[in-house]
């Protein structure tokens, strides 16, 4: 057996050692080290410079003063570009200036830090367990089990009040399947208000739509809804009104008269997780959710065509009323909701409400 | 004369007579010609011009009389269209189309893009007049619903809710434009002329929906053009407004560029120290 290799007496590679150790100049010329000491000094006192001037611009420069403008571009703002070169400078010359210290003046010398293992000795280890043992007998929890499964019992009823709070975050979707609109309500403009007959939309016409109720004021012109309210029903109820040419539409069984002439209205809240809608392609009747790319078809009855979707839009029949503008002719028979477990069943009731009324 | 009278029968001589004629009849015809109304209302030498120009530059994909040219090729089961009928889109389009340079098309493409206009604004205006003379449409909206510089802080506001609510789905909220499916996207509205901005929501460009006079009034859309001039003369106070998706691009930056860049000089600092011999 002369090929087996002796690897204990022969290491392939020789252990190199430490390499020589080279000076810096500030070792060796006491010239050099004083140089170094001012240098450094002197970055800390510019910093002291920068923080007295940072103060100083913060009273001089007008708050809307504007530098480096040219015909192009609006400028910087002249007080955030001192506020940034002094502050920042001085914090940079403080940080530079340690660096220097560090690698130039402090301790210069080689270290060798041994490798040992990170395991406790076997007498710790020995003496832990002792302890954990004895503990163990003197409680007797393995003589007791009465107290131990009550114990038990105590930590997993700890989780109750957890799981009541976190259920009281925000309100179930349960019983919230209507919206403010209703039969005869007047389908308005958002921001302005303004009512519409059929004839002021155009084909390609988009409308981001709200119920006429949140426009309603009392005798002293104070909204009737408002602050957190408004936004709570707003966040059901905000609609998109397209017009489109009638034969491009293919609505679905039951739905041939929501429509005025190609006047089509639907929910503004994506089926998905609820985002608002209103990025709409009038050559393409598509329209498109930000947030996660679902794309509905509204010349389709709102069909899901692309995305995480999984209901089509909800859509509002609509109707004229008799001064010739655009109203509602119901709720939105679907619910207007982000997607959740118990959606089918909700939708169930809210069937049998439309079928009774119809 | 004798000179001339021996070249004649050179074999340039017949062209040179001919481009003579030529030169002479087109400086007669510029002189003796009748200038162009200039008046508001389109005379019907102007609708003449127009429509010949339009002959020239235009019908080749919207057909000789505007109506827009099928293709025999389905799309969704609907036939496509090299150009869509112009009848009915009234002198707004065309003033928005051409003075943006977006027609006539370079090549088909999603979307006509923005480049210099083709044509001299006296050409646009012919163009205009013949298609306004086809059908009722949307005319030129009028300097009363332009001046934006007009418009008080309360209408800024206002003009602001209108394009939250409208416009922001595809030009983002402060007007910086975004991407739309398959190649087409909602332009940046820098710099857009304030007549563009209107006849853009007056005709509805391409995918972009129409806001009509009767539902967005024009004072509406004279908010509307307000807010985007003044949300664009706010000072960027970082030096660039970074697209305006807002603190997404300030953390972009720290984390990349910021952080980034000071591991680099953490390296190179430790890369880095002079060394010496001993004496």
């Amino acid at each position: 057996m002369t090929d087996e290799l002796d690897i204990k007496s022969h290491e392939p590679i020789p252990d190199p050692g430490l390499p020589e150790h080279q000076f810096r100049p500030q070792d060796i010329d006491p010239a050099q080290e004083k140089r170094t000491e001012r240098h450094i000094a002197f970055m800390f006192v510019a910093a002291m410079v920068l923080f007295v001037g940072f103060c100083v611009a913060y009273f001089a420069i007008p708050i809307d003063a504007v530098i480096f403008k040219t015909a192009n571009t609006v400028g910087w703002n002249a007080q955030n570009f001192t506020f940034g070169m002094t502050l920042g400078g001085g914090l940079l010359l403080i940080g530079v200036a340690i660096i220097q210290w560090a690698k130039k003046l402090m301790g210069d010398h080689e270290m060798i830090e041994l490798r040992h293992p990170t395991g406790s000795s076997k007498d710790d280890i020995a003496d832990v367990l002792d302890d954990i043992n004895a503990g163990i007998d003197e409680s007797g929890i393995t003589r007791r089990p009465l107290i131990l499964g009550s114990l038990l019992g105590a930590m997993a009823f700890l989780g109750l009040p957890a799981i009541v709070l976190l259920r009281d975050m925000g309100p179930l979707p349960h019983g919230h399947t209507n919206t403010v609109w209703k039969k005869g309500m007047r389908v308005v403009n958002d921001v302005s208000g303004k009512p519409m007959k059929p004839s002021d939309l155009e084909v390609g016409q988009l409308v981001n739509a709200q119920p006429a109720a949140f426009f309603e004021t009392d005798e002293h012109g104070e909204p009737l809804i408002h602050g957190h309210d408004l936004h709570a029903a707003k966040a059901k109820a905000a609609a998109i009104v397209v017009r489109m040419r009638p034969e491009d539409i293919t609505p679905s069984e039951g739905r041939e008269n929501w429509g005025i002439d190609g006047i089509l209205c639907y929910s503004k809240i994506c089926t998905h997780v609820g985002c608002p809608i209103s990025l709409w392609e009038q050559q393409t009747h598509h329209v498109l959710c930000p947030c996660h790319q679902s794309t509905f078809d509204l010349a389709d009855n709102g069909k899901v065509i692309f995305g995480p979707a999984g209901r089509p839009l909800p859509q509002l029949p609509l109707g004229v009323d008799d001064e010739g503008y655009i109203i509602a002719m119901s709720d939105f028979p679907e619910i207007v909701t982000p997607s959740y477990p118990e959606l089918a069943r909700d939708q169930k009731k809210l069937d049998k409400k439309f079928g009774g009324s119809n | 004369m004798r000179k001339l009278s021996t070249k004649r029968r050179h074999p340039i001589a017949g062209l040179l007579v001919l481009a003579m004629g030529l030169v002479l009849t087109g400086a007669l015809y510029s002189v003796i010609a009748p200038e162009p109304a200039t008046a508001e209302s389109a005379s019907a030498s102007e609708i003449e011009a127009g429509r010949e120009l339009f002959l020239v530059g235009c019908a080749s994909c919207h057909g000789i009389n505007a109506q827009g040219i099928e293709t025999k090729v389905e799309h969704d089961g609907k036939p496509g269209n090299y150009g869509p009928s112009l009848i009915g889109v009234g002198a707004a389009a065309v003033g928005f189309q051409m003075e943006t340079g977006r027609m006539p098309m370079a090549k088909t493409a999603p979307q006509a893009p923005v480049k210099p206009a083709n044509y001299s604004q006296k050409e646009i205006d012919q163009i205009a007049a013949y298609i306004a003379s086809l059908a009722p449409g949307p005319a030129r909206p009028s300097e009363e619903y332009l001046d934006w510089e007009s418009v008080d802080k309360e209408g800024v506001a206002k003009g602001g809710e209108f394009f939250r609510t409208n416009c922001t789905a595809c030009h983002n909220s402060t007007g910086q434009g975004g991407a739309l499916p398959e190649g087409r996207y909602a332009p940046s509205l820098v710099g857009v002329e304030p007549i563009h901005i209107y006849e853009a929501m007056l005709t509805g460009p391409q995918q972009m929906p129409v806001f009509s006079e009767a539902v967005l009034t024009p004072e509406d859309k004279l908010q509307v053009i307000a807010y985007i001039k003044r949300v664009q003369e706010q000072p960027t106070h970082g030096g660039t407004g970074g697209g305006g998706y807002g603190p997404v691009v300030d953390g972009m930056f720290v984390w990349i560029i910021g952080i980034g860049g000071l591991c680099g000089f953490a390296v190179w600092i430790g890369m880095h120290g002079t060394r010496v011999k001993k004496q």
